[in-house]
Formats: structure tokens, C-alpha cells, sequence
């Protein structure tokens, strides 16, 4: 027997769009659908099967992968790159246009936190419903009710109707009876995404569990973090296709080499609102890993490299080059400024080249930044160039190495520490 | 049965049904591709979600009720009221009860006619207001349908219960046909189901349904001996031809189990043949739309 859990060969889905792609039909529609085009309208309404090309749009195509048995993969991309619709086809919700899946074991899936529970009922009532919706036996559910409970913290709401629930009692309920599912392979979409950090660490580890055991997972995130921490390997969907597969984190950098909205340099030598000597300009900017792949993107807690294009005025060497950069947040406010004074060294710079500032382990959230630059030789300032030269996107990533993305929103800066506990005596 | 499973292989099963393992932990292979055209029904999936079925069923009788005053007292109000309202009708009218208390005769038919016409309300809309379910996750989708049937023969034995002592209040007796009630319950539950799965698939792509089984019901209402008895039909083809619409036979079925009525006789082959044709057409049809609906609804 193979150990192949999940194959996938040539998956191809087509939805209409435009005309025929209306959420659902009316009277009135209909009536003036059929009045002007009856025979269409009747085969069209009554065959299943595949529409007319004029209005298809292909969600995925030419998709091909196989996933061993206790894999666990994850899968990113962009919106609308083809993620949901390729779990959906893997759940079996909806049917592929063209190709092939082949599923070897028992498939649970979780695409959304809580589907089917209905606000009337109480948490218990919810807690087999839902179970039973997610394809678990009563008696399942019945053995592993207390474990469902106390994971979801809601002991004293047992008996209310989840409608009074706060929104995270709700989730925690929801999540609780999903994570105690015990399918041979388990599809995830997007649902770590939920509920206050404590919780949402609690879920993470829960998904480690899950894929200790020597389950399949498959795990949908814009989470970089958790897909960093528990997938050994990714897939990158672009467009519909297959755009990387393997090692998640080469799969993580190349989505960043495509994600970001900003072309991967920065061409700055023609701006004018700048000051300096001009000893020593500066003349593009871009994000590079450290293998010298350029980035649009970087995750939090990854080692980045800013690379900075200069440009000497004369034919010689400029000594002592200070050069600088600034991280700023969108709005303007200036969050760190580093030179390379400050480590003890300064750079000569001949002709033409590049200034390179490693940071490892980039200490900021997930949000856009600004980047500033600027350049001294010898004490006096050769460029500075008024206002950022750049932004950049962050995206959430494992800068914890525990899969936990920190506290996000408001919050920039990435600390790392220990903490710990002294009791008085 | 889970032999010849076995044996089958993957070009055997194109449509994507998991083929039995040895031993008793082997994995279940399923193979996901495009289909085409009719489906066969695989009954052996749907019971294996039988919980499922029981468990939906269950909380639609749970949420029904919620937030009423009168609650599931509602069961008997509905068809108590139509049954006052014919009554008076019938008092007017001069019509004939074939010399049964008018109140027994009429809620006698109006019983099985509720349950056909509740259920036919819920099937006819149940997948569209399942949908939730319908996109997030996979089930055999006839479950939704069944379910919402299933609910309304609740409401029935609650209703059922009344009648029961409407005929003791009346001396009524019951007599040993009535141990053939089930039989008619049966056909009730049967044909709301063989039409409401064609309203239900139906209502995923046309949203015209749900604004047509209100009138459907209506006509439906008035082609069925409830009012009147079906003995003023007197020429023997044409009351053969009144089992043309199965509800006929439900409905006279009904009253001769209960109240020592005429049997249906032949009407009722008729209604049987009607109803079978009705449920596997719709059967068919349903599968053959459903692996669309999650795109479509």
C-alpha cells in the first residue's frame, strides 16, 4: 500500500463569471431570461453540466501535488490565488472541472469556526450538532464531551443558547469541538486566525498535537508563523497554479519575492528633494535574503538584508562612510534609526556598489513601514534624502519560534525576552 | 456486500464513492473527479449519516418552537383552525361528510394534509436555508431534504394525538384498520419527499420556488378530497383518476383507517404508482443537480 495520503493530478475548476454567474436566479430574471432566449435558457437551467467558455474563469488549473501520509503542508498565496476553492474540491463541497483527486483515509474539514451552529440552541446542544456536522459519531462526541468543554473554558455557559455568547466564548466553543475531531486527514482553512492570542496559541499547540500523531494536515494561513512553525512543507498557489512547492521556508520566500505591491527596487538616484555633499549618493534600494534573493516582503523574526545602491561622485575611494537607515511606521512616526557607526564600523566605498545591512531576526509586526536612508562621509553629510525612500510589507511570521505571532495591530515592535517568576518568601 | 466493494476498482467507481478496505482499520480511498450526468443514489453513504439526518431533524424541532408563547401547541392550532374554518364552510355549502361529524371528518383529512404541506414547505426551502452547511462542508447532501421531513412528523403525532381524543370525545370508535395507519403516514412522508426534493434542487438555481409553493399548495389543496369526500365522484375512472394526485390517496386512506371510511381501492394503486415515479424522478434529479449546489445556492 502506497503511503500516499492525498494525490492530485491536473485539478482544474472553472466558475462563470459575468451573464451566467448571478448569485441566484429571480422571477423577474428568469421571465425576461427566458422571453429572450428560451433555449438557452432551458438547457442551461436544466444541465449541470460544463458552461460555455465565454464567461469561465478558471479559480485553479493544472494543479498537481501528492502529500505523504503525517505530512503536514501548508498552503499559501495571495487572495484569490485558489486556496479556498482547492479545499473545497478536497472536502468535497464542490466538484473539480477537470482532473483527478485521490483521498486515502477519513477527511475532516474545517473551513470555517462553528459551521451550523444555530444561535437558539445551548452550548451542549451546539456541541453535538456541530460535531455531528463536522462528521463525528455521537458516541465520538458523547466520550470526549468533558475534554471538548474544558478546552473551550465555557463550563458555566454550558446550558445557553450561544446566541448570548460573547463572540469568544463562541469561538473558543466552536474551535473546541473542531480541534477534538480525529480525522486520518485534516483540511484547515484560515481558522487559527480567531479568538484572543492565549487562545489562539492553545490552537497552534493543539495543530502540533494533531500532526505529531502522524495525521495529514493540510493548513490554509496568511498566518506566516503558524505555516512557518508547523509545516515542514508548502505549496505557493498563484493565480490558480501551482507556483512553488517544497521546503516551507524557500516556498515562504519566494510568495514574498512576488507579494508585496512595490516593485522589488527602488530607484532613487533622480530624486531631487534630498541634501549633502553628494560625495556619495544613494541610488536604489531593495530587501534581499540572505542568500541574496531579492524580496518585496519579509516575515517578522526573519534574517533580512537592506541593500542599499550608491554611487560615487569622483573616480576615488570616499573613506569612512556612515551609512544609516530608519523604520518608520506608515503614519510617519520614526521607530528606530540605525547606523553603522553605532556597531563600530564604518564602510570605504569606491565607484559604484552597495551598502548591505543584515538584520537578523527583524523585530517588527506584521504592517507596511517606511524605510529612510542616509549617508555620512567623513562627518559631514553626503545624502540625505528628505522623507522615506521606500515602504516595505511585513507579514506575520514566526519571530518567537513558537508559531505565535505576538501581539499584532497597534503594536509594531517585536521584543524577545524571558519571563519568570520569584515567589516571596 | 463490503466483498464486491472490495473488488471493485478505481475505473469501476467513477463517481467518486470510497471502496471498502480488508481489515477493519483500512483506509477508505475515495476518488474526487468531475461527473457527468445521472448518479447512481449510494443509499449505503446516506446511512452512514444517519446521525447526522437525526440530529438536524431534531434541531429544527428544538428551534421551531423557540420564543413562541403557545409553543408546540402550534401543531394542533394550525390544522384546528382550518378544520373551524371548513366546518362553517361545509355547514354553508350543504356538503356532504358522508354522515361523519363534520369536525372529525375534516381534521381527519387535514392531518396527513398538514404534514404534506408543512414538509413540502421545509424540503422546498430546506437546501437554501441550509446553504451555510451546503459551502463549508461535505455531507450527502440528501440529508437536508430527509431532515426537514423528518421535523414535520413531529408536529403530525402531536396532531395525531388530538385527533385521538376528538374521536373518544365523540364516541368514535377505531377499528382494527387503523393498525394500517402507518402504511398511509408512510405514503404521506413519501410523497412530500419525492416533490420536495424536486422543489428543494429546484430552488438552488430558480429562487422562483419559493414563491410558488405557496400556490402550489393551495391547488394542491383543492385537488384533494379534504373538503368534499371523494365519494361525490362516483364514476368509477374518474375516481381513479383522482388518485392521479397521491394525496388522494393519502387522504381517503386516511379516513378509512381512522374513521371506518370507504377504503381507497384501486385510487389508492394509483396514488402508490404516482408516488413512486414522483420520489425516484426526484431522487435522480437531486443527485444529478447536487454536485453543483455548492456553486449554485
Amino acid at each position: 500500500m502506497s503511503d500516499v495520503a492525498i494525490r492530485v493530478e491536473g485539478l482544474g475548476k472553472q466558475y462563470q463569471i459575468g451573464a451566467n454567474r448571478k448569485p441566484y436566479k429571480t422571477i423577474r430574471e428568469s421571465i425576461t431570461d427566458i422571453a429572450l432566449n428560451p433555449l438557452r435558457r432551458l438547457r442551461a437551467g436544466f444541465s449541470a453540466d460544463a458552461p460555455n467558455g465565454e464567461h469561465a474563469f478558471w479559480a485553479l488549473k493544472d494543479v498537481g501535488f501528492e502529500v505523504n501520509r503525517g505530512e503536514v503542508v501548508g498552503i499559501i498565496g495571495r487572495n484569490g490565488a485558489g486556496k479556498s476553492t482547492l479545499l473545497k474540491i478536497l472536502s468535497r463541497i464542490t466538484e473539480p472541472t477537470e482532473g483527478e483527486v485521490e483521498i486515502a483515509g477519513r477527511v475532516g474539514s474545517l473551513l470555517e469556526v462553528g459551521t451550523g451552529f444555530h444561535p437558539e440552541l445551548t452550548g451542549r446542544e451546539n456541541i453535538y450538532l456541530n460535531g455531528a456536522i463536522l462528521g463525528m459519531k455521537r458516541s465520538e462526541i458523547h466520550r470526549r464531551f468533558d475534554e471538548i468543554v474544558a478546552f473551550s473554558e465555557i463550563e458555566r455557559f454550558l446550558e445557553t443558547p450561544v446566541k448570548h455568547y460573547s463572540s469568544g466564548m463562541y469561538t473558543r466553543l466552536a474551535f473546541a469541538v473542531a480541534a477534538h475531531l480525529e480525522p486520518e486527514i485534516l483540511i484547515v482553512d484560515e481558522v487559527l486566525a480567531v479568538g484572543d492570542a492565549a487562545f489562539q496559541k492553545k490552537c497552534l499547540g493543539k495543530m502540533g498535537d494533531v500532526a505529531r500523531h502522524g495525521r495529514t494536515v493540510l493548513l490554509v494561513s496568511h498566518n506566516m508563523a503558524a505555516i512557518e512553525n508547523l509545516c515542514p512543507t508548502s505549496i505557493l498557489l498563484s493565480g490558480g497554479r501551482i507556483a512553488n512547492q517544497g521546503c516551507t521556508r524557500n516556498v515562504i520566500r519566494s510568495y514574498l519575492q512576488t507579494l508585496g505591491s512595490f516593485a522589488a527596487e527602488t530607484r532613487i538616484a533622480s530624486r531631487t528633494d534630498r541634501t549633502g555633499t553628494g560625495e556619495v549618493r544613494l541610488t536604489s534600494f531593495h530587501l534581499e535574503d540572505t542568500d541574496g534573493r531579492p524580496l518585496t516582503a519579509v516575515t517578522s523574526g526573519m534574517d533580512v538584508v537592506f541593500v542599499f545602491g550608491f554611487e560615487c561622485r569622483r573616480e576615488r575611494k570616499v573613506w569612512k562612510v556612515d551609512p544609516g537607515l530608519s523604520l518608520g511606521t506608515n503614519d510617519g512616526y520614526t521607530l528606530t534609526v540605525f547606523y553603522s557607526s553605532y556597531t563600530g564600523s564604518t564602510l570605504d566605498a569606491v565607484g559604484r556598489g552597495t551598502f548591505r545591512c543584515r538584520i537578523d531576526r527583524f523585530p517588527l509586526s506584521a504592517g507596511r513601514y517606511t524605510v529612510g536612508a542616509r549617508l555620512v562621509a567623513g562627518g559631514e553629510e553626503a545624502d540625505w534624502l528628505r522623507g522615506p525612500i521606500s515602504l516595505i510589507d511585513v507579514e506575520s511570521g514566526d519571530f518567537y519560534g513558537t508559531g505565535h505571532k505576538g501581539f499584532e495591530g497597534s503594536t509594531p515592535l517585536l521584543i524577545d525576552g524571558v519571563w519568570e517568576v520569584s515567589q516571596g518568601s | 456486500m463490503s466483498n464486491s466493494r472490495l473488488l471493485t476498482t478505481r475505473d469501476d467507481e467513477p463517481i467518486g464513492r470510497e471502496v471498502t478496505g480488508l481489515a477493519a482499520d483500512a483506509i477508505r480511498r475515495v476518488t474526487l473527479r468531475p461527473r457527468h450526468g445521472w448518479q447512481a443514489l449510494d443509499l449505503h453513504e446516506l446511512w452512514q449519516y444517519r446521525e447526522l439526518l437525526w440530529i438536524l431533524a431534531l434541531r429544527d424541532v428544538k428551534v421551531r418552537y423557540k420564543q413562541t408563547v403557545l409553543g408546540i401547541a402550534w401543531a394542533i392550532i394550525q390544522p384546528f383552525c382550518t378544520m373551524v374554518v371548513f366546518t362553517i364552510i361545509a355547514g354553508l355549502g350543504n356538503l356532504s361528510t358522508d354522515n361523519t361529524p363534520k369536525p372529525l371528518f375534516y381534521f381527519c383529512g387535514l392531518l396527513p394534509w398538514q404534514l404534506f404541506a408543512n414538509s413540502l414547505n421545509n424540503a422546498g426551502n430546506s437546501l437554501v436555508a441550509n446553504q451555510y452547511l451546503i459551502t463549508k462542508v461535505y455531507f450527502p447532501r440528501l440529508v437536508i431534504p430527509i431532515a426537514s421531513v423528518i421535523t414535520g412528523l413531529i408536529d403530525f403525532a402531536i396532531a395525531q394525538a388530538m385527533l385521538l381524543l376528538m374521536m373518544a370525545w365523540y364516541g368514535y370508535p377505531v377499528g382494527p384498520q387503523i393498525l394500517l395507519l402507518p402504511a398511509f403516514v408512510a405514503l404521506a412522508f413519501v410523497t412530500s419527499l419525492g416533490v420536495g426534493l424536486w422543489l428543494s434542487a429546484l430552488n438552488v438555481e430558480f429562487r422562483d420556488v419559493r414563491a410558488v409553493i405557496p400556490f402550489l399548495t393551495q391547488f394542491w389543496l383543492f385537488s384533494t378530497p379534504i373538503l368534499y369526500s371523494s365519494t361525490a365522484v362516483t364514476i368509477p375512472w374518474k375516481r381513479v383518476l383522482l388518485g392521479l394526485n397521491p394525496m388522494s390517496g393519502v387522504v381517503e386512506g386516511f379516513r378509512w383507517a381512522m374513521l371506518g371510511k370507504p377504503a381507497p381501492g384501486p385510487m389508492l394503486v394509483v396514488s402508490v404508482a404516482t408516488v413512486l415515479v414522483i420520489l425516484v424522478s426526484g431522487l435522480f434529479y437531486f443527485r444529478r443537480m447536487e454536485r453543483t449546489f455548492a456553486d449554485r445556492v
